[in-house]
C-alpha cells in the first residue's frame, strides 16, 4: 500500500511492470506500447496505452491488468486511454525486450534502419536467426502465425517452425 | 460522419467476409492469415464507427441500406482465388488511401498512419497469392483468371470521391492501376479490359445501393445482436 502523491516516475514503473497479456516474457514497458502517465491529483492517474495492431484484443486486458496493479499499490481512480498516433512500431520494443523474446523462441524483429526504412513487409532476402540453433537458413512459412503481429517460419537446419515478431 | 461510416464499414463488411473462411480455408496458414487481416480490419472498423457513432449500434442494427462500403467487399467469397482478387484489389486500393490519408493530417490521420502499415501487409499476402495461383497450374491459373474477371466491374466505385475526406482521387486511381496491372502481368494473367462499374450493378454501395448476397451476409452478422440485445460471452 502505497500512501500520499506517486511520482508520476512510480506510476509508470508500476505501470510498465504488467507483463504482456500474449507474450508474458515482455512487459509493457518494454514491448514500448506505454505512452505517458499523468498523475491528475492524489489517488487520481491518466496512463495512455497504444495498441501494437488497431485491432489487437490484448488491449483490454493490458488495460484491466494496468488498473489493477494501480488499485494494489493504493490509487483508486485510474482512466487507462489508448492512443493511436504517434503508431506502434516494432522498433519501440526495448533492446531488452528483443533478448527475451529471442530467449522465449521468438524471433525479434529486424530494426527498420536495417531494412525498408519505413513500416510493412520487409524483403524476404533479410535473413531471420532461428531462436532455437541460432541459423540463418530459415524460410517464411506465413505472413500471418498465432497472433497479428507474428509471421511463422521454419529453421532449415535444425527443421524447427518458429514465430518471428514481423517488422510493423 | 459520411467519410468515417465508408471507411468503416468498409472494413467491417470485408472483416465479416474473410471471417467467414474460418474452417474453410485449404490449409492451416491461410486460415489464420485470413483471419489475421480480418482482424486487422475489424480493428480499424472499430476505431471509424465510433468516430461516427455507437459501434454496436452502427454494425448490428443499421438496415442494408444505411451501409455506405462499396459492393465490392461485400461480394461473397467464391473460391481461394476469387477471395485473393478481392483482397488484391482492395487492399492495394486501401494502402492508397490510408497513405493519403495519414499525409494530410486531417481527422483519420492517425488511425491511418498505423493502418497503413498492417495494409501493407494485406497487399503483400494478396500479391504473392496473385503471383503464386496466376503463374502456377493451368487450374489455378484459371481460377484466378475468373476471380479477377469477375470483380474488375466493382473496381470503378473505389475511386468514387467521399465526402468529408481530403483525397486526390485521379491519382488514387492510376496508382491502383499501375500497381494491379504491375501485379497481373507478373502473374501471367490478363488485366481486365471491361467496365470499372455497370449499369446493372449502379456502382453505388455508397449511396446506400448494395448487391443482393450483401442482405443474407447482415442477416447473418446481425441475428445473434437482434436476437439477443446486449447478449455477451
Amino acid at each position: 500500500m502505497v500512501t500520499g502523491t506517486l511520482l508520476e516516475e512510480e506510476v509508470r514503473r508500476l505501470a510498465g511492470s504488467v507483463p504482456d497479456p500474449e507474450l508474458p516474457v515482455l512487459t509493457l514497458e518494454e514491448l514500448g506500447v506505454l505512452r505517458g502517465v499523468e498523475v491528475l491529483a492524489p489517488g487520481k492517474v491518466t496512463v495512455r496505452l497504444t495498441p501494437t495492431y488497431t485491432g489487437c484484443p490484448a488491449i483490454e486486458t493490458m488495460s484491466a491488468d494496468i488498473e489493477q496493479v494501480l488499485h494494489d499499490h493504493g490509487i483508486p481512480e485510474v482512466s487507462v486511454v489508448t492512443v493511436l498516433a504517434p503508431a506502434w512500431s516494432t522498433d519501440d520494443i526495448s533492446a531488452e525486450g528483443r533478448r527475451k523474446l529471442a530467449e522465449f523462441g521468438i524471433a525479434p524483429p529486424r530494426p527498420h534502419d536495417a531494412a525498408t526504412g519505413s513500416g510493412g513487409p520487409v524483403p524476404l532476402t533479410l535473413a531471420v536467426r532461428c531462436p532455437h540453433c541460432g541459423s540463418t537458413d530459415t524460410e517464411l512459412l506465413s505472413r500471418f502465425s498465432s497472433t497479428a503481429c507474428k509471421a511463422l517460419r521454419r529453421c532449415a537446419s535444425c527443421r524447427e517452425p518458429f514465430d518471428h515478431f514481423k517488422e510493423l | 460522419m459520411t467519410a468515417a461510416l465508408a471507411l468503416g464499414d468498409d472494413a467491417l463488411v470485408l472483416s465479416h467476409r474473410l471471417g467467414e473462411w474460418a474452417g474453410h480455408a485449404p490449409v492451416l496458414e491461410e486460415e489464420v492469415a485470413l483471419a489475421n487481416i480480418a482482424l486487422d480490419l475489424l480493428g480499424q472498423a472499430r476505431v471509424l464507427l465510433s468516430l461516427a457513432g455507437d459501434e454496436d449500434e452502427l454494425a448490428f442494427l443499421r438496415e442494408e441500406r444505411a451501409f455506405r462500403n462499396v459492393q465490392l467487399v461485400e461480394q461473397p467469397n467464391g473460391d481461394f482465388a476469387h477471395t485473393i482478387a478481392r483482397q488484391l484489389y482492395f487492399s492495394v486500393y486501401q494502402r492508397g488511401l490510408y497513405e493519403q490519408l495519414a499525409a494530410g493530417g486531417g481527422d483519420f490521420a492517425g488511425l491511418a498512419a498505423k493502418a497503413v502499415k498492417e495494409v501493407a501487409y494485406h497487399q503483400d499476402h494478396a500479391t504473392h497469392w496473385t503471383l503464386r495461383l496466376g503463374d502456377g497450374t493451368e487450374e489455378s491459373h484459371q481460377r484466378m483468371q475468373r476471380g479477377v474477371d469477375a470483380l474488375w466491374r466493382f473496381t470503378g466505385e473505389l475511386f468514387q470521391p467521399v465526402e468529408g475526406v481530403e483525397i486526390d482521387w485521379p491519382s488514387l486511381h492510376t496508382d491502383w492501376l499501375a500497381t494491379v496491372t504491375g501485379v497481373l502481368q507478373q502473374a501471367t494473367l490478363t488485366v481486365p479490359t471491361g467496365p470499372g462499374s455497370g449499369a446493372w450493378t449502379a456502382g453505388a454501395g455508397r449511396q446506400g445501393i448494395h448487391t443482393e448476397p450483401f442482405g443474407r451476409m447482415l442477416a447473418e452478422m446481425q441475428h445473434l445482436h437482434r436476437s439477443h440485445p446486449g447478449a455477451s460471452w
